[in-house]
């Protein structure tokens, strides 16, 4: 007998702010997510790299990126859920 | 008695760090106001350390005619009211401000204001190295220069994080 994974379905709120949001034309958008395991902010930017063009140049490997998961600045190893609120934007230049 | 004192509230409550420490707004800052504001009543401040960032009509050997700040509301505030907390932890100090702008702004403007009060110097100017340094690399504000050339976004600077690696 075969056991098959059982995908959920996840929804992330993205926001993208200053030279990205520029890049990618927008502000916020929803992506829904099937998945079969435990999300993390890795696991979104694969999803976004898959979309090719200028997501797949600016989120490459090796680009300064930095995410915040609910307005709270994380590494790209901390997990995301359901509902959550991803921002992904450059490094900082306040002050 | 001084002439602060007419300013009301609870001078010598403990103030803790928070959000009404941190303020993000478009209109310009008066940091003698801010100054006055945070003595008001007050007689056991030894120390007032302040930094005041503003627009720089050259970077990068590019003249900058203008520029704008983006930040990402909520968590701006947040991320400040963050670092004061942490200041306030790390250092014995009395009190902290952080004033940003955001918006449009012109060389000369004022950009950010931080002001720290304590019983003495040392502390005060540690504080305030501290909190521009971690505003510098922690706070989401993003800055787009205008150029003759066209419009771009400033890059972070590694002299930051080596700043806030200090600490």
């Amino acid at each position: 007998m075969q056991t098959a994974s059982v995908a959920t379905l996840v929804s992330i709120r993205l926001v993208y702010l200053a030279r990205l949001r520029e890049a990618f034309d927008r502000e916020r958008e929803t992506l829904e997510i099937a998945a079969d395991r435990a999300l993390t902010v890795d696991a979104i930017l694969d999803v976004l790299r898959g979309r090719g063009g200028v997501w797949a140049s600016e989120l490459a490997p090796g680009r300064a990126v930095r995410f915040a998961v609910n307005q709270q600045l994380v590494r790209r190893t901390h997990p995301v859920a359901d509902g959550d609120e991803v921002a992904v934007f450059p490094p900082v230049t306040g002050g | 008695m001084s002439m602060a004192a007419s300013s009301a509230g609870h001078p010598h409550e403990p103030r803790h760090g928070g959000r009404d420490h941190v303020r993000v707004q478009t209109g310009d800052f008066d940091a003698g106001l801010e100054i006055t504001r945070l003595r008001a009543g007050r007689v056991d401040i030894g120390a007032i350390a302040s930094f005041i960032g503003t627009v720089r009509d050259v970077n990068d050997a590019a003249t900058v005619t203008g520029l704008t700040l983006e930040h990402y509301p909520g968590m701006t505030e947040q991320a400040l009211a963050d670092i004061v907390g942490e200041a306030r932890r790390r250092f014995t100090i009395l009190d902290a401000l952080v004033v940003h702008r955001v918006g449009a702004l012109r060389p000369g403007d004022q950009i950010v204001l931080v002001v720290i009060t304590s019983a003495h110097r040392g502390m005060a100017f540690d504080a305030c190295e501290y909190v521009m340094d971690m505003l510098k690399t922690r706070a989401p504000f993003w800055k787009k220069e205008r150029t003759p050339q066209g419009d771009r976004w400033v890059e972070a600077r590694a002299s930051d994080d080596a700043a806030a690696g200090r600490w």
